[in-house]
């Protein structure tokens, strides 16, 4: 069991803020921090990796990690942290960069193998691409075997079908180590895919907490499709309006009448929904 | 050319490098931690600990020179303490020189490590925290193999701007042959007995000698920026 209970008083971009977190934790879940930027979810998992100062409590099983204003060191924590920009050692070969964490080279070749990484365990990081690099960094945090991993937003630089292959990766490790993993992330199917329980940050404060199913399908009422997305333009043909909106990787039309083009403004964010009794579904 | 090569006195050269070498060593030492400490703090004394340390470019050589042999002559409490607790006299001596040469040359050392640190990746040093490793085990095995070009910079300019140093060297030092008497000193010595051909050959080597470090220094970076450590 993880208990969090803290309080900082942040200056982000949005002027003053309170970070003021009140959480636990079971063991060997998996969680996803979400909430847009500026709420407070780097802050907060720096917060437990013990590189940010805050007041307040955090007990990890037996251990305490912070009482009141007294934080245990970031290196007696025994963590994993996987970076958004990978942050692995550059003068160090693939291989080193495991072992720097701890000389166990059982435990390095097995995670190199795991993530299909062995051929590559003499090269240097710059050598490798983006998604070979986040799996290096991925092997490195587990090298502490963490009892806790802590991952702030680590797929967001790849592409979608890299994101997939690591997503899975990082699934597999977190149950083969039975690790407790909290892992900051924006993109829903990722959380869907990976986390059992969804934290959404606002303003430093917990909106809402709740299984990915709860917490992320948006539908409400009658409706049984419903998308958000952004209005890029509203073009007009012949006498009716299209407006064009970006779905995630997607653009799709909808008609509008001229009422409703009156109230939209292209950039803003809406929302498009539609009844769907007989929908059809095919694999690609 | 051979023979003039053969009457040349090159004890001023070796005293040059040697006082170089050990200045490089000293100021490297001491300079780690404090390059370090100025990267890494947000402190309200940073302003002024930088500026200290950039004092000895702004400075004419004979203020700096002036204010050391003030501060360590045997008239001085630092001197006194010296003299009396170890025995070592720090004026018109060699070590005398190492330690002026300190104060002139730490900029060199200093700043280009500070910039350096600064330019690493913070994520990389909290990495190396997270794996459990102290500060002084994160400077050695991840700052410094990371910043090299900083680091070649830092050395070799410390190296060559010691060796070209005259103003403090001729304050402090004086001008004992074998013991203060450098490459620098001795050029204006040989102009001053109008000894114009000895001048010249002493001052050409300089002039080789410095081209061809900093052309390594240029070298070096260059190349360590091609491959990108």
């Amino acid at each position: 069991m993880i208990k969090i209970d803290i309080n900082k008083k942040l200056h982000g971009s949005n002027g003053k803020m309170n970070l003021d977190v009140d959480l636990k934790i079971d063991e060997g879940d998996f969680i996803a921090l979400a909430g847009q930027s500026g709420s407070g979810k780097t802050t907060l998992l720096r917060i437990l990796a013990g590189l940010e100062e805050s007041t307040g409590t955090i007990k990890v099983g037996n251990e305490v990690w912070l009482n009141g204003k007294k934080a245990l060191a970031s290196q007696k924590r025994k963590i994993g942290f996987v970076f958004q920009d990978y942050a692995l050692f550059p003068n160090m070969t693939v291989l080193d960069n495991l072992l720097f964490v701890q000389k166990d080279k059982e435990l390095a070749n097995k995670l190199l193998k795991m993530t299909e990484l062995i051929e590559l365990k003499d090269r240097l990081p710059n050598t490798l691409s983006g998604g070979q690099k986040q799996r290096v960094s991925l092997c490195r945090a587990m090298m502490n075997r963490p009892k806790l991993l802590l991952m702030d937003e680590p797929l967001s630089a790849l592409d979608p079908a890299m994101r997939t292959k690591l997503q899975n990766e990082i699934l597999t490790l977190h149950k083969e180590f039975g690790t407790t993993t909290i892992m900051v992330s924006h993109d829903p199917s990722e959380i869907y895919r990976l986390a059992n329980r969804v934290i959404v940050l606002n303003y430093g404060e917990i909106i809402n907490d709740g299984t990915p199913k709860d917490v992320l399908l948006k539908t409400s009422g009658s409706q049984k499709f419903s998308f958000e997305g952004e209005l890029l333009d509203i073009v007009k043909v012949d006498v009716i309006n299209i407006a064009i909106v970006s779905i995630g990787q997607q653009l799709v039309e909808v008609v509008v009448s001229d009422e409703e083009t009156k109230s939209l403004k292209i950039g803003q964010s809406v929302s498009v929904s539609t009844k769907a009794f007989t929908p059809m579904i095919q694999g690609l | 050319m051979i023979e003039i090569l053969q009457t040349i006195e090159f004890e001023p050269f070796l005293l040059s490098f040697k006082l170089a070498g050990l200045t490089t060593f000293i100021l490297f030492i001491i300079s780690v931690p404090l390059a370090w400490y100025l990267s890494q703090t947000g402190s309200k004394v940073k302003p002024f600990l930088e500026a200290i340390t950039a004092l000895p470019i702004v400075l004419p050589p004979s203020v700096l020179g002036f204010y050391i042999l003030v501060a360590l002559s045997h008239n001085s409490p630092i001197g006194v303490f010296f003299e009396d607790i170890f025995g070592i006299k720090l004026v018109f001596n060699f070590t005398g020189l190492v330690v002026a040469s300190c104060f002139y040359s730490l900029p060199f050392m200093v700043q280009p490590l500070q910039s350096g640190f600064e330019s690493i990746n913070k994520n990389m040093l909290e990495a190396s925290y997270i794996a459990g490793k102290g500060k002084f085990e994160t400077i050695i095995k991840v700052a410094l193999p990371n910043i090299k070009p900083a680091l070649m910079t830092a050395i070799i300019v410390t190296f060559a701007h010691t060796v070209g140093e005259f103003g403090v060297v001729l304050m402090v030092g004086g001008s004992i042959p074998g013991e203060t008497k450098v490459a620098s000193v001795a050029i204006y010595e040989f102009v001053e007995i109008m000894d114009y051909k000895s001048a010249h050959i002493y001052s050409a080597i300089m002039v080789v000698i410095s081209f061809l470090v900093l052309l390594s220094v240029y070298i070096f970076n260059g190349r360590a920026k091609k491959i990108g450590v």
